[in-house]
């Protein structure tokens, strides 16, 4: 324990002179032995991303890549491939290198531990991006990095306020049970909804985030009892809400008319259903944390301390916005 | 198989052995219906609308037919005594291939669909040739292509969702025929020629004989190689045909999940049909009855509320219960359970 916090306190020392000496020049590190000294003056970042498995997750790689090059960091990128053991094998790697940073966006919650105690104890600093992950020392990481899912529930529901007057008949589409933002997406909503009696949650079904289940999910809600009462419809994320828009159509319901829609991400899907006037408003979940990470790696090499918690931006988009916004949409 | 033989002559009704497969999972499956028909308000309300049948249970019928067409070459495969995991990755490249080909202009229809099942077909023939000529365990040589085939379905859209509208290959998982969606008719259709071809002529026979003894099937004359191989070709298939349905719904090409876990879904219809992993006999009426008993639960938790936490708990004990009453052992427990009387 005591060599690790030496080799903290070493490496921010380090940060500082060379921050001082207006360069960021970094040749040695102390903390796991005697480590080879490097002949670049790049600060090198090794970021382990979750996989390409939707189109948001690629414009997060992008944003992170392309500020990367803009700032002149070398990024050691490795795609996890969504499975946590390539993850921690690529922290590994990033560790045997002797990167500055680790960056990761954590497949799952649990079982990091063991790899981010061995990221401490050779004295490189560690950024959680987008997803946080379930440790008892959160020592072990220098911030997190990323999107507030519980806000975003709540300024779906803000904009449900708004849009009803408080007064609606709501069927939620929930997320993969269990997961993190199905969790805090439910309970930002419910949060808002509390104050408002004549909000009602008169059906909520898992779709999953897929459209496949989202559709198949909304149809059979469409023909329950309940089913002619839904005036509005909040969906998890995007997807799902796209696959309950097919649902509705098939079924002779005007979405976006009959049946008002909120759901969260803001991909380009949701963007071409407001523009088609199908969906009413999409809350972003950004994925653009590319100048965010580098700001922290940057105040990190000069000895800054972080904040435990970054939260990006996010903002909330209707249909009238949406031809506009739809030009300048990345992902 | 022994032991039902056994069991039909001690109860003295000499009942085929497919029907006497066939009741366990019809009635649960009636069960079940009956259930919804009492407590379960509109499940049973059917409606002519735009020229189609509309309700819960023509739902059924539609989301539970991928699964259907899935179950039809996972139970020729799992009675060679394999079984196919890669099904739904294969999905996932065949509604890959179809949807990265109707956009390309100019393409033909029937080409897309040609290069779509054709692709399924390759990797059925990959499956056959690891199982049945390199005598691979069939669970390691699917599980091959169940994990990378979703990373081939990425790399043919890209990572991304590709979304198409051309009317025909949205018609393939949207259209009606006959008052019915059309994935039905592609069930009905794959299920008579599964039926025929198997059960008028030696093949399903000689299925039969490789999964229940491929020795003695060897020595009889019958090439278990070939037999097998063409088992995981025709499951390519039926996977390819689901892909499409699937990938035609959503009018999008979502690699990550069409298909997902739908193996399982798969292997867990045929159990519940009747038909046993070790091989042997098998049942495909009893296999469309099984998936559509598994999509008849699915709809019933959407229509009556019950938490998306808990939704696969009550799932869960019906496929148990039926699984066990497909058990001759528990069977006969049973009865003798029910004749014991204290003395």
């Amino acid at each position: 324990m005591k060599r690790n916090i030496g080799g903290w306190v070493m490496v921010g020392l380090v940060a500082v002179c060379c921050g001082m000496m207006g360069s960021c020049k970094k040749e040695t590190k102390s903390g796991g032995g005697a480590p080879p000294p490097r002949q670049a003056q790049k600060i090198v970042v090794g970021f382990s991303q979750i996989g390409a498995e939707s189109g948001w997750r690629t414009a997060n790689t992008e944003s992170i890549k392309g500020e990367a090059a803009k700032r002149g960091i070398d990024l050691q990128f490795s795609d996890a491939q969504s499975k946590q053991e390539n993850q921690i094998k690529a922290i590994r790697s990033f560790i045997a290198q002797d990167v500055d940073v680790i960056a990761f966006s954590p497949v799952v919650t649990t079982g990091w531990q063991e790899v981010l105690q061995e990221a401490k104890q050779a004295g490189i600093p560690v950024i959680l991006s987008d997803r946080a992950v379930d440790v008892t020392d959160d020592s072990l990481y220098v911030t997190f990095i990323g999107s507030d899912f519980i806000e975003e529930g709540r300024l779906a529901a803000n904009w449900v306020v708004k849009a009803t007057g408080g007064k609606a008949n709501i069927a939620e589409l929930v997320g993969t049970p269990g997961s993190a933002p199905a969790n805090d997406r439910a309970t930002g909503f419910r949060e808002v909804m509390a104050k408002y009696p004549e909000m009602k949650i008169i059906k909520t079904q898992s779709g999953d985030f897929t459209r496949t289940k989202g559709k198949e999910v909304m149809e059979a809600f469409l023909k329950s009892p309940e089913g002619k009462q839904i005036n509005l419809l909040y969906a998890h994320n995007d997807d799902m809400a796209i696959g309950a828009i097919q649902a509705m159509e098939a079924a002779g319901v005007k979405p976006g008319v009959d049946i008002k829609i909120v759901s969260i991400d803001g991909v380009k899907g949701a963007f071409e259903a407001m523009v088609a006037g199908k969906l009413n408003c999409t809350v972003e979940c950004n994925p653009l944390i590319g100048p965010a990470l580098f700001d922290a790696v940057e105040k990190l090499m000069k000895g800054e301390t972080l904040p435990k918690r970054t939260v990006i931006e996010e903002s909330v988009y209707e249909q009238s916005q949406a031809a506009e916004a739809i030009k300048t949409r990345a992902y | 198989m022994k032991l039902d033989y056994a069991e039909a002559g001690s109860v003295g009704r000499p009942m085929p052995d497919w029907l006497v497969k066939l009741i366990w999972p019809v009635a649960a499956l009636g069960l079940l219906l009956a259930f919804n028909l009492a407590f379960t308000s509109l499940f049973f309300r059917l409606e002519w609308r735009d020229g189609h049948l509309y309700g819960s249970l023509i739902d059924v019928l539609n989301r539970g037919s991928p699964v259907m067409l899935l179950a039809l070459g996972m139970t020729l495969v799992i009675a060679t005594g394999g079984v196919d995991l890669s099904v739904g990755a294969v999905m996932a490249i065949s509604g890959a291939v179809a949807a990265q080909m109707i956009n390309v202009p100019g393409m033909p229809f029937g080409l897309v669909i040609a290069g779509a099942l054709a692709v399924s077909v390759l990797a059925g023939v990959w499956n056959g040739l690891l199982v049945g000529i390199f005598k691979i365990q069939p669970i390691v040589a699917t599980l091959i292509l169940m994990v990378a085939g979703r990373g081939v379905a990425q790399l043919i859209t890209g990572g991304q969702y590709t979304t198409f509208t051309d009317a025909k290959l949205v018609y393939v998982g949207n259209g009606h025929l006959f008052g019915l969606p059309f994935p039905v008719t592609i069930v009905f259709v794959m299920l008579v020629v599964t039926g025929l071809l198997t059960r008028k002529t030696a093949l399903g026979l000689f299925v039969e004989s490789v999964g229940d003894n491929e020795k003695a099937t060897h020595y009889a004359g019958i090439s278990s190689r070939a037999v097998k191989f063409m088992a995981y070709v025709f499951a390519g298939l039926c996977a390819g045909l689901a892909g499409l349905v699937a990938v035609s719904n959503i009018k999008c090409a979502d690699s990550n999940h069409a298909g997902l876990f739908l193996e399982l879904d798969a292997i867990l219809a045929v159990v519940v049909g009747g038909t046993a992993l070790t091989g042997g006999r098998f049942y495909l009426l009893g296999s469309i009855v099984g998936a559509l008993l598994i999509q008849t639960l699915t709809t019933t938790m959407y229509m009556r509320n019950v938490s998306p936490e808990i939704a696969p708990v009550p799932k869960a004990i019906v496929i148990v219960a039926v699984c066990l009453l497909q058990s001759p052992v528990f069977r006969n427990q049973m009865r003798r359970i029910a004749k014991w009387r204290p003395a």
